[in-house]
C-alpha cells in the first residue's frame, strides 16, 4: 500500500526541529509567487468586481467609491495571511496534540507524490472530507511534513470570530466564509472574484469541504454547490488550462465530538465556537482516538472530467462577466464516489452494522451475546471484502483481540458485560431520580445514533446491494425490468439521503446484480434474477441494514400524510415545529413498540425526507409514496 | 503645401513616364504557343504589361515537386555540421546560420545522425493513370488551350502545402490526382473550359498558387469523374492601372511577387503582403479571404477588392459598376469571397492601389513577459495606432528567430549583441526564459513614419517593453519567408510541424494562447511523442476588437509508427481548444477540408444552409467539385 505513519517519525526525533525544517516545496509553474496582499490587490482591481461595483453603485445610492470600500472590507474579514512561522507553529502544535490523540496517522505516500507533480501542473484543489474539526489542520501539516505548498483554507467565519485562534489560523491560510450570505451581491462578487484568483494565479492549493458543514452523520452530505462553481468557473471560461481536484479522505478509529454530534442530531444546538469553548474542549484530549488515515486519492483533471459532456464555445459570446451555470453537479458527485471509494472502514464500522440489527431492548437491558457479534462481524468483514471495501483490519492481531480493542476504543457506546456487550447510555445527572419516559428514549438515542454514525462508514459498500435485495424483497418478483423500474423508484426517494450520480440508475442497479452475483447470492439472466438458497442469508442481512432509512421515511410520510390529509387546518407549519412534531410522533411509536428503529429522531433524516417530498412535489405523488411505503411495509 | 503639392506632381509625371516606357519594351521571354487563343481582354487593352513570368506553365523547371518554394532554394547542413541557407534569392540565401544546429538538437533531441531522406524523384508509375473524358479532351484540343496529362504536371498540382500532404510526397506516396491540367490564358479561355466542362459533367479544380494550408487542393478521393485542374498562372497580366481612381485591374492568376513588382515600376503597390505571396495568387487570394501583413495600413484582401469577374457554371457573375461602396442587398462579392473554388473561379480581380511608400522602417521591442506584451499590442489597437505590421512574438519563437541568426561578420556586431544581451538579462533584469519580442514595420513618408515610431514605443514603455533595434524586427520578418523552408529541413531529420491561426477577441488573447499551447503538449505526450514538442505562438495582427494569432507546433517523431496521424490529431485537439476558448475556425487561411467538420457549429444550420442553397443554384451537377467547405 505504501502508507506511512507520520507518527511515527515524529515520536523518534524532536518536535521542534520538524517545525523548523527547511520548506522549500516546487510551486505552480505558471506563475511567478506573488503575497497575500498582491493577491487582494488583484482581487479587487480585477475586472469583474469594477463591473459588479459599477451595478451596484447604479443599483444603490452609493457612490462607485463606497461601493469599492465596502468590498475592501469585505475582502479583509475575508482573506487568508499564509504565512510561513505560523505553519512552523502549527506543525509544532499539531505534532504535539496529534501524539498524544492518535496513536497513528497513516498516509497513503503514492498519492502524496501524485500531488506533489500535479501542484507543477495545474491549479490544484484539496477536498477532504469533513468528519471532525481535525480535518481541518491535518492536511496542511501532511503536506508541510513532505515539502509541498501549504494550502489556503475555505473555512467558516464563526472560526475568525475566535480570539487569538482566529488570527493564528488566518496566518496558517485560512480564509472566511459567513454562513449566509443570502443575496448579498457584493458579497458573493468579492468572494467568488478572491476564490478565482487564488485558482487563476495558482497562488497555492485551495483545500475546501464540499460538504461544507462537517457530516453529522459520517456519511456523505450532499454537496454545497456554490464553492465548486466559483473554483471551476477559471476552467470553463479558459482562464486556466486544466484544474486538478485532488478528493482526500480522512477517516477516524473514533471521532473526536461523536456524542456532540448525536446531540445536534436530536435537536440540541452545537455549543458557539469560541477560544474558551476550545480549552474547556481540552478534556476530549485526554482519550485515546486509535489511529487515523489520510488517503490522497488520485488526481483528478477536470478537463478530462468534463470531456465531452460539457460544450466551453457556449461560452464564447457573453463578455467574461456574465455568469452562467456549469456541470458543477455531476463533477461534485463525482469526486464524492472517488471520495467514498478511497475511505477505508475499520471493524468497528462492521460491528455497528451488526449491533444496530440486534433488538434495541436487547442492547440496552441484557446485551448481544459476544460470540455472536464476533461471529457475525466476521461473516460480514468477508463479505464486505467480496464488495471491495477497503478494510483496516490489523493483521498480526487475532480477530478476537481486534474485536475486543474496538469495543474498549469506543467504550463511550458499548461496554463489555460478561460474555456479553450492551450499549452505553449517558448518565443520569445526579438531581434527577426519575427520567420521564421520553428522556428515557432520548437516553438511549444518543448512543444508538452514534452506533448509526459508524455503520454510515460502510454504507457506500453496502448501499447498492441493499437496495437490490429491499427491491427483491419487497416486489417478490425476479423479473428484472421491473425490479429495475422499482430500483429507480427507492434511488429516487432516497436521492437526497444518499449519494448518486445522477443519470447513472442502470449502472447503479448492473452494480448491484453483479456484485450479489459475486458473491453467490443471486443468479441472473437478462431477463431474471432469483434469490440463491445460500443467498437468502445475504439478502436478510442487507434488508436489515437499509431498513432503519426505509422505516424512518415511511413513518415520516404517514406523518405528513396524516397531516396535509386530515388536518386541513395546519397546511403551513414551520420546519421547526415539525421536527418538534415529528419528534413526538416517533417517540410515541417507539414507546408503543410499533417502531423499533431510533433513527427517525435524527434531524438529518427528517431534513432529507422533507427535500425529497419537496422534490417529489405534488400530493399525487404522495399518495404513490403512500402506497408504496404501504407496500415496503409489508 | 505648394511645395508638396508640386513635388507630387513631378512624381505622378515622373511615373507615369516610367509606365510608358515599360510598354513599348517586348517581354524578354515571349511565348507564343501559351496564348495560341486569342484572348479578347488581350484585344481590348493593348496596354498591358507583360512581364517576365515567375511563374512558368512546368512549375517543376523551377520549383520543388516534395517541399517548399524554388529548388535552388534549401536548408542544409554542411560538411562541418553547421546550418546553410543556399540559393541567390534570399537575404538568408549563402550564409551560414551557427546556431540552427543547437537548437535543433537542444529542441527536438533531433540528431544529425538520424536523417529520414526522401524518396529523390517522382516515380511517375506511381501515379494513378488518368481516367480520360475523351469528348471533353477533344474539344478543348479544338479551343487551342495548352494541357497536359503528365504526371508530373498532374501531381504539382494535387496537393498544397499542409504537412502530410508533403510528407506523403516525401514518401512517394501519391494518392488521387486530377487526370489532366488545363493552363487558360485569359478569362474567355475561363470561359470556354466551365462551358465544356458542364457540357461533358468533368470535375474543374481550380488552382492558383498552389499554397493551400488546408486540403483544399486534394481531390476527393471519392470523385469518379475526370477531375480537371485549372492553373490559372498563366493569366498573369496586369490589364491596366486606373491612376485617377487608383485601382489596378488584374488578372487573378498573378502571384504576389510579381503584382508587386509591376506595380511597383509604375510607381504603385497594393501593400498587400501574405506570407505566401512569392508564390499565392490573386484569385486563391479572393476565394480564401486572405490577409496581408500590412493590413493596419493597406486592408485585407476584402478591402482592396473593387471588382471580381468570376466564371460559373451559371455563367459570369460581376458588378456592373465600380463605386466604391453599394446598397445593394447582400453584397455578392462575399459570395465569391471565400468561396474557395465551390462556385467557379475567379478571373479578374480590379484592387485599390495606393502609391509606393517613401520610407520603411523596422524596428523592434523586447517585453519582460508574453502578457506585458499582448497588453501593449492591446493599448496600441485601442489607440488606432498600429504600424502596418506589429507582431508579438512569445518566448520560444524568440529563441528560434534567435537560432536563426546568420554568421556574424564583425567582431565589433558580435560584441554589440553580447552588450544588447548584458543589458537586457541583467541590469534590466528581463528572464531569458519569459521575455518576448515584438517587431514593427513603419511605412509612410519619412516625417510621419518617425512621430508614429515614437507613439508606439511610448506606448511600449508603458508596459516595460524596450526597443531592441531595426534588425531583430527585419529577421523577424524573414523568418516568415523561410519558415517553410525551415520544415523541409526538419522533415530530413525526423522533425515534423505544423502552423494554424485563428482570430480572437482581446479579453482572450493570453488564455487562448496558453492554453493552445499547453493542449498540443498535452495531446503529444499523451500519444506517445518521446520529446516535449515545439509548442509557438505569435500575434501577429491587430484589430480594434481582437487579434489574429498564429501557433507552431514540430516534434521529433523517432519512435512513432504513424507520426502524420498523430500530427493531424494534436491538431485537430488543438483547434477544438481554440474553439472552445472563443477563436475562430480560422482567420486567413480558409476551410478547406481540412476544417469542414467544424463549419456547421461555426455558421449555424441556417448559415451553413443558406451557403449549400447558393452552391445549388449555382453549380447544380458541382463541376466545381474540390468539396471544400461545405
Amino acid at each position: 500500500l505504501g502508507e506511512l505513519d507520520i507518527l511515527e517519525e515524529r515520536r523518534q526525533s524532536g518536535d521542534l526541529s520538524h517545525a523548523l525544517r527547511t520548506f522549500s516545496p516546487q510551486p505552480y509553474k505558471e506563475k511567478p509567487p506573488c503575497s497575500a496582499s498582491d493577491l487582494s490587490k488583484r482581487t479587487l482591481e480585477s475586472q469583474y468586481l469594477q463591473y459588479v461595483f459599477k451595478e451596484i453603485a447604479t443599483e444603490s445610492s452609493l457612490s462607485m467609491e463606497e461601493v469599492k470600500e465596502d468590498a475592501r472590507l469585505l475582502l479583509e474579514e475575508m482573506s487568508q495571511n499564509l504565512q510561513l512561522g505560523f505553519i512552523r507553529l502549527m506543525g509544532y502544535t499539531l505534532s504535539k496534540v496529534f501524539k498524544r490523540l492518535y496513536t497513528n496517522i497513516y498516509v497513503n505516500m503514492e498519492g502524496l507524490n501524485m500531488l506533489q507533480q500535479a501542484i507543477q501542473e495545474s491549479p490544484v484543489i484539496l477536498m477532504p472530507t469533513h468528519r471532525s474539526y481535525i480535518d481541518f489542520l491535518i492536511i496542511s501539516y501532511v503536506l508541510f511534513t513532505y515539502d509541498i505548498p501549504v494550502p489556503v483554507i475555505a473555512a467558516g467565519l464563526p472560526l475568525a470570530g475566535m480570539k487569538l485562534v482566529g488570527e493564528i489560523l488566518r496566518r496558517s491560510g485560512a480564509f472566511f466564509i459567513r454562513r449566509s450570505i443570502g443575496s448579498d451581491k457584493l458579497y458573493w462578487a468579492v468572494l467568488s472574484e478572491y476564490v478565482k484568483t487564488i485558482v487563476r494565479t495558482g497562488f497555492a492549493p485551495l483545500e475546501f469541504f464540499v460538504e461544507g458543514l462537517r457530516s453529522r452523520t459520517l456519511k456523505s452530505v450532499p454537496p454545497k454547490l456554490g464553492m465548486m462553481h466559483m473554483v471551476l468557473e477559471p476552467y470553463f471560461k479558459g482562464e486556466v488550462f486544466d484544474i486538478t481536484l485532488v478528493p482526500i479522505s480522512i477517516s477516524y478509529d473514533r471521532v473526536l465530538e461523536e456524542s456532540l454530534l448525536a446531540h445536534e442530531l436530536l435537536g440540541i444546538p452545537k455549543p458557539k465556537e469560541t477560544t474558551k469553548g476550545l480549552f474547556k474542549a481540552t478534556k476530549v484530549l485526554q482519550e485515546d482516538y486509535g489511529c487515523m488515515h489520510v488517503n490522497f486519492g488520485q488526481p483528478l483533471s477536470v478537463r478530462e472530467l468534463c470531456q465531452g459532456k460539457i460544450n466551453r464555445s457556449q461560452y464564447n459570446l457573453t463578455p467574461r462577466q456574465v455568469k452562467t451555470s456549469y456541470l458543477k453537479h455531476l463533477v461534485t458527485l463525482t469526486v464524492f464516489r472517488i471520495q467514498e471509494e478511497g475511505s477505508y472502514i475499520s471493524p468497528w464500522s462492521l460491528m455497528a452494522c451488526v449491533l444496530l440489527q440486534c433488538p434495541t431492548s436487547t442492547l440496552t437491558e441484557r446485551g448481544m451475546v459476544w460470540s455472536e457479534l464476533k461471529d457475525r462481524t466476521l461473516w460480514l468483514k468477508k463479505l464486505a471484502l467480496r464488495f471491495g471495501a477497503h478494510l483496516r483490519w490489523p493483521e498480526q492481531v487475532s480477530d478476537q483481540n481486534v474485536l475486543l480493542s474496538m469495543v474498549a476504543l469506543h467504550h463511550s457506546i458499548v461496554a463489555h458485560k460478561g460474555d456479553r456487550v450492551c450499549l452505553v447510555r449517558e448518565e443520569v445527572p445526579i438531581r434527577k431520580h426519575r427520567l420521564s419516559a421520553e428522556e428515557e428514549v432520548n437516553r438511549t438515542a444518543v448512543a444508538m445514533l452514534m452506533l448509526a454514525s459508524y455503520r454510515n462508514q460502510s454504507l457506500h459498500i453496502f448501499l447498492r446491494p441493499a437496495m437490490l435485495a429491499t427491491v427483491i424483497q419487497v416486489t417478490k418478483s425476479t423479473q428484472r425490468d421491473e425490479l429495475f423500474t422499482f430500483f429507480c423508484f427507492l434511488k429516487e426517494i432516497l436521492s437526497n439521503e444518499f449519494i448518486f450520480v445522477p443519470g447513472k440508475s442502470t449502472q447503479d442497479f448492473e452494480e448491484a446484480c453483479f456484485l450479489m452475483k459475486d458473491c453467490g447470492a443471486i443468479l441472473f439472466s437478462p431477463e431474471e434474477v432469483t434469490v440463491t438458497e445460500a443467498g437468502q442469508e445475504v439478502v436478510s442481512f442487507l434488508c436489515a441494514f437499509i431498513q432503519p432509512f426505509i422505516r424512518s421515511y415511511q413513518v415520516m410520510n404517514t406523518y405528513v400524510i396524516l397531516v396535509c390529509y386530515y388536518t386541513t387546518n395546519k397546511n403551513n407549519i414551520s420546519e421547526k415545529e415539525f421536527h418538534l412534531a415529528v419528534r413526538s410522533f416517533v417517540v410515541k411509536l417507539i414507546l408503543s413498540g410499533e417502531l423499533q428503529t431510533y433513527e427517525a429522531l435524527s434531524s438529518d433524516i427528517q431534513k432529507n425526507v422533507l427535500s425529497a417530498l419537496r422534490t417529489l412535489g405534488s400530493l399525487l405523488e404522495l399518495e404513490k409514496i403512500f402506497t408504496h411505503s404501504l407496500l415496503l411495509t409489508s | 503645401m505648394a511645395a508638396n503639392s508640386s513635388s507630387d506632381r513631378q512624381r505622378a509625371a515622373q511615373q507615369r513616364l516610367q509606365i510608358i516606357a515599360g510598354h513599348l519594351q517586348r517581354p524578354t521571354n515571349y511565348q507564343p504557343d501559351i496564348t495560341a487563343a486569342e484572348c479578347k481582354a488581350q484585344e481590348g487593352n493593348p496596354n498591358v504589361s507583360n512581364e517576365e513570368r515567375t511563374v512558368p506553365r512546368r512549375r517543376q523547371d523551377i520549383m520543388k515537386w516534395n517541399g517548399w518554394g524554388y529548388s535552388d532554394s534549401r536548408f542544409l547542413f554542411n560538411k562541418k555540421g553547421q546550418a546553410e541557407f543556399t540559393g541567390k534569392r534570399y537575404r538568408l540565401s549563402g550564409m551560414i546560420i551557427p546556431g540552427l544546429k543547437d537548437w535543433m538538437e537542444g529542441t527536438f533531441g533531433a540528431s544529425l545522425q538520424h536523417k529520414a531522406p526522401a524518396t529523390p524523384i517522382l516515380n511517375s508509375t506511381a501515379v494513378q493513370p488518368a481516367t480520360i473524358n475523351e469528348a471533353f479532351v477533344e474539344e478543348v484540343k479544338a479551343t487551342t488551350i495548352p494541357f497536359s496529362v503528365e504526371a508530373e504536371d498532374r501531381v504539382f498540382r494535387a496537393h498544397g502545402h499542409c504537412l502530410h500532404e508533403i510528407f506523403a510526397l516525401r514518401e512517394g506516396k501519391i494518392g488521387r490526382v486530377p487526370d489532366m491540367v488545363v493552363w487558360p490564358s485569359c478569362h474567355s479561355d475561363v470561359v470556354k473550359i466551365v462551358e465544356l466542362a458542364s457540357k461533358h459533367n468533368v470535375c474543374l479544380i481550380p488552382y492558383g498558387g498552389g499554397t493551400s494550408v488546408s486540403s483544399a487542393l486534394e481531390c476527393p478521393p471519392e470523385e469518379t469523374r475526370s477531375i480537371v485542374s485549372l492553373d490559372t498562372s498563366q493569366m498573369n497580366r496586369i490589364l491596366w492601372i486606373d491612376e485617377k481612381n487608383l485601382t489596378a485591374h488584374v488578372e487573378a492568376g498573378i502571384v504576389g511577387q510579381d503584382l508587386e513588382r509591376l506595380l511597383n515600376e509604375s510607381g504603385y503597390c497594393t501593400g498587400h503582403e501574405p506570407d505566401s505571396m512569392e508564390f499565392s495568387s490573386l484569385g486563391g487570394w479572393v476565394a480564401t479571404r486572405a490577409s496581408g501583413m500590412k493590413k493596419n495600413i493597406y486592408g485585407n484582401i476584402e478591402d482592396l477588392v473593387v471588382h471580381v469577374k468570376m466564371v460559373t457554371p451559371r455563367g459570369v457573375i460581376e458588378k456592373s459598376c465600380q463605386g466604391p461602396r453599394m446598397s445593394t442587398g447582400p453584397d455578392v462579392h462575399h459570395f465569391i469571397m471565400g468561396s474557395e473554388g465551390t462556385l467557379g473561379v475567379v478571373t479578374e480581380v480590379t484592387l485599390k492601389i495606393r502609391p509606393m511608400p517613401e520610407y520603411q522602417k523596422y524596428g523592434s521591442v523586447v517585453f519582460p513577459n508574453f502578457e506585458q506584451g499582448v497588453a501593449c499590442l492591446r493599448e496600441v489597437a485601442k489607440q488606432r495606432c498600429a504600424p502596418a505590421s506589429i507582431r508579438l512574438m512569445d518566448n520560444e519563437q524568440f529563441k528560434f528567430g534567435h537560432a536563426l541568426k546568420p554568421q556574424v561578420s564583425s567582431i565589433f556586431t558580435s560584441f554589440l549583441d553580447g552588450l544588447k544581451k548584458f543589458y537586457i538579462t541583467k541590469f534590466k533584469g528581463f528572464d531569458p526564459n519569459r521575455l518576448c519580442v515584438a517587431t514593427l514595420l513603419f511605412e509612410g513618408d519619412h516625417e510621419k513614419v518617425l512621430q508614429h515610431e515614437k507613439q508606439v514605443y511610448d506606448i511600449a514603455a508603458k508596459f516595460g517593453g524596450l526597443a531592441a533595434g531595426e534588425d531583430n524586427g527585419q529577421r523577424g520578418y524573414m523568418l516568415t519567408f523561410v519558415i517553410a523552408y525551415l520544415r523541409d529541413l526538419g522533415m530530413e531529420y525526423y522533425v515534423i510541424g505544423e502552423s494554424f491561426e485563428t482570430s480572437v477577441p482581446w479579453d482572450r488573447v493570453l488564455d487562448i494562447c496558453r492554453n493552445v499551447k499547453a493542449r498540443i503538449i498535452r495531446e503529444c505526450k499523451d500519444k506517445g511523442v518521446q520529446f516535449p514538442p515545439l509548442s509557438t505562438c505569435r500575434v501577429t495582427q491587430t484589430y480594434d476588437a481582437g487579434a489574429c494569432v498564429y501557433f507552431y507546433f514540430a516534434f521529433n517523431y523517432r519512435g512513432l509508427s504513424d507520426p502524420i496521424h498523430v500530427s493531424e490529431q494534436v491538431e485537430h485537439a488543438a483547434r477544438e481548444e481554440i474553439l472552445a476558448n472563443g477563436g475562430s475556425l480560422s482567420h486567413h487561411h480558409g476551410v478547406g477540408k481540412l476544417r469542414k467538420e467544424w463549419m456547421r457549429e461555426t455558421v449555424s444550420d441556417v448559415g451553413l444552409g443558406m451557403l449549400k442553397s447558393v452552391k445549388d443554384y449555382v453549380d447544380p451537377n458541382n463541376i466545381f467539385g474540390n468539396r471544400n467547405l461545405l
